[in-house]
């Protein structure tokens, strides 16, 4: 027990007194909630910008709008070191292959953002050349609207999914 | 040499030229294509030794039904002439022209792509911009615009508009 060993150290204490100390230092939780919040807490991107979207996600990212508040303005170029995909940009039919290829090689857990209605829904590009919305290929955890949406919307979307992310926590 | 000297020149080799909005367009028909952009290529006045792009028409119900063109420029006259050659609908056949200009092998590749102009000898006659595994040729106007599925892997998602959930 501990507080036997602090007693000789805290003269003047009873060993009551000392174990009333000692559990008002400690912290009760879940290893479910603990790996959550420190996942949610440091989520790295891959970089994915295919289109104007990617403009937007870079300003994001850049000075003003400063993505390292919540720990994210590391974009990493390799998707093994990533768990975040912001899907940035209307996906071509040409591409899909390569964004899942993309997707399959992000370990677990990962998450994935759909930027823009280009991304969520194929926007206004009906037509052969454009994946009808990249939900088709790989699921999406939060759309994000606009077109392109302001890095505002783009880091609403990003506090929903660290919501998301602190709130259904699962450790497998 | 200015259009209209331009289009002299021309009308002597093969005399079907038109001249509007300041642009010589000659008409040629397929059987004499190659030797025609030969002739243009080689003759001494003409000069017109770059083929900056292949490229078609589609006009569904016309007969021709598709217009294949080739823009030709001269870099040493710096005049610029087109050749459009008529295919119909049932046999969109052409001789490729990459023998004479090799620049022609994307060209004809992406023409192919879009309109399915097949061009006869080709050295490699394959898709180039969409996906391996196509069906169809998108630039027709026969195709249809909008409501496109997604076909991944073998899966099947039909368009927007029609999905239910």
């Amino acid at each position: 027990m501990p507080v036997e060993r602090l007693e000789g150290h805290q003269s003047g204490r009873s060993a009551e007194e000392s174990r009333e100390e000692f559990e008002r230092g400690l912290l009760m939780t879940t290893i479910d909630k603990a790996v959550s919040w420190a996942r949610k807490q440091s989520m790295w991107p891959v970089t994915f910008g295919l289109a104007c979207c990617a403009i937007e996600m870079m300003a994001t990212g850049a000075g003003d709008y400063d993505l390292s508040r919540w720990g994210m303005e590391l974009f990493r170029a390799s998707p093994r070191q990533a768990d975040l995909m912001i899907v940035a940009g209307r996906v071509s039919q040409k591409m899909a292959p390569v964004l899942r290829t993309i997707y399959d090689q992000m370990p677990e857990p990962k998450w994935v953002i759909s930027m823009g209605v280009c991304a969520s829904s194929g926007g206004m590009f009906t037509n052969y050349a454009v994946v009808q919305g990249v939900d088709t290929i790989v699921p999406v955890d939060i759309y994000v609207p606009g077109c392109p949406p302001k890095p505002e919307m783009l880091m609403y979307g990003i506090l929903r999914l660290h919501e998301k992310v602190r709130t259904e926590g699962r450790v497998k | 040499m200015n259009v209209t000297e331009l289009a002299e020149r021309v009308r002597r080799l093969h005399p079907d030229v038109v001249v509007a909005r300041g642009e010589a367009t000659v008409l040629v028909d397929r059987d004499v294509l190659l030797a025609a952009l030969r002739a243009f290529r080689d003759d001494e006045e003409l000069r017109l030794d770059f083929l900056s792009s292949v490229t078609a028409t589609d006009w569904p119900g016309r007969d021709p039904r598709f217009r294949v063109v080739y823009e030709l420029s001269s870099t040493e006259r710096h005049h610029r002439l087109r050749v459009k050659v008529g295919l119909p609908e049932d046999d969109a056949r052409v001789p490729s022209v990459t023998g004479l200009f090799p620049t022609a092998n994307w060209h004809e590749r992406e023409t192919y792509d879009f309109f399915g102009v097949v061009f006869e000898g080709h050295p490699n006659l394959r898709r180039i911009l969409l996906p391996e595994g196509w069906e169809g040729w998108p630039l027709r106007k026969t195709e249809e615009l909008g409501g496109v599925d997604t076909r991944y892997h073998g899966a099947f998602i039909p368009p927007v508009d029609r999905r239910t959930s």
